[in-house]
């Protein structure tokens, strides 16, 4: 058995279907476009935002900060070029994940908690 | 006697007003979504800016006109001055703006590079005025130059961007010199006010050539010199394109007198 490895992104849709473009006749202009990771506060993680269209990296970030973090979303952001994100391939979606589906026992459910432990 | 100081606090607010009005006519119509955004985000810090200004000097004019020093400008509809009035009652000869942020929004690159030459203007202003007797102009200055530390290094980008990018955007950013050059000389040639108020324009000139000859230098483009400059918006004199957007700024409350919506 083969498998091929094929670079998606932008929401895993293939390119062919029209996911992920950023050729210009598209978009209207040649820049590439960038994902943009928000950290909401100090401690969180960053998050998925969006994305958009940026020059370079520092336009990236400057786009970034007047597109989503205009109401006070933010006190970090990311962005990488959506190019360099690899994402897995819908079409192998069953193989991938279907798998997980009837092994519940990999949820932590079938301990009994002592009683004393009262948030889990 | 409070009126060159509020003479001067109108100038600065009509400053802000004028260029954001000019800024939001991009919005909608910018060359992409993002750029859109960004230079309407910037309309939105410079009417906060100006608003913040009206206040303080809508709140001197009143006080002055109840101490019997000055007599308030008309207020139709509003009792007393108010930033409203301020914005929506005052006519082409009483705004203290300078002439660069009246001129037309022209293509992207003359957008970018008034925004430029004003924002850097705005940034050796706000950061001298921090240290302003007056600890209300003093707040306001330091609230505001966060806003536009941000609208230099944005602008500074363009200018750089544009001035060595293609063949295409260079010449547009030499037309846009060719364009508005003239009107730069106004922003350190001091009005009545300034002089009375001791504002430190020698200074500011001196800060404000050595960073826009660093960013032009790194644009590649040439600083102008020995160009006549054209003053008087400081006093009222301006160009044609103020009664433009006055017109448009004013026509509701000038239609319909203190409508609200």
């Amino acid at each position: 058995m083969s498998f091929g490895v094929r670079l998606l992104y932008y929401g895993d849709i293939p390119e062919e279907k029209g996911g992920g473009k950023t050729d210009a006749k598209s978009s209207g202009h040649d820049w590439p476009l960038w994902e943009v990771f928000i950290r909401s506060k100090n401690g969180l993680d960053h998050k998925h935002a969006g994305s958009l269209h940026a020059a370079d990296a520092q336009m990236a970030i400057e786009n970034a900060r007047d597109v989503y973090t205009r109401r006070m979303e933010g006190v970090s952001i990311w962005v990488v070029e959506s190019k360099y994100i690899t994402a897995s391939n819908p079409e192998e979606a069953g193989e991938l994940y279907e798998p997980a589906v009837d092994k519940i026992y990999r949820h932590p459910t079938f301990y009994n908690l002592p009683d004393e432990v009262n948030y889990m | 006697m409070n009126s060159t100081k509020i003479d001067y606090i109108l100038h600065l607010a009509d400053n802000a007003l004028i260029l954001g009005q000019r800024n939001s006519e991009w919005c909608g119509h910018g060359p992409i979504l993002e750029q859109d955004i960004a230079i309407t985000n910037i309309s939105l810090d410079l009417i906060g800016q100006s608003r913040s200004f009206y206040q303080y000097a809508a709140q001197l004019i009143n006080e002055a006109y109840k101490l019997q020093e000055t007599k308030a400008p008309p207020a139709e509809g509003f009792g007393e001055a108010t930033e409203d009035s301020l914005a929506y009652l005052r006519t082409e000869r009483e705004f203290k703006n300078c002439l660069l942020v009246e001129q037309l929004n022209g293509d992207w690159a003359q957008t970018m590079l008034r925004q430029f030459l004003f924002s850097c203007y705005q940034f050796y202003l706000y950061k001298y005025l921090q240290s302003n007797p007056d600890k209300t102009i003093a707040a306001i200055a330091e609230k505001s130059l966060k806003e536009v530390s941000y609208h230099l290094r944005w602008s500074s980008e363009w200018i750089i961007r544009l001035g060595d990018g293609t063949e295409e955007s260079r010449n547009r950013m030499m037309t846009a010199i060719d364009e508005l050059w003239r009107y730069s000389g106004e922003l350190f040639i001091a009005a009545p006010y300034e002089i009375e108020l001791n504002i430190d324009l020698a200074s500011l000139k001196t800060e404000w050539d050595n960073k826009v000859k660093a960013v032009m230098e790194e644009a590649t483009l040439p600083v102008p010199e020995k160009v006549f400059m054209q003053t008087g918006g400081k006093t009222g004199t301006h160009t044609e394109q103020l009664g433009y957007i006055l017109s448009d700024l004013q026509y509701m409350q000038r239609a319909y007198p203190g409508c609200e919506w």
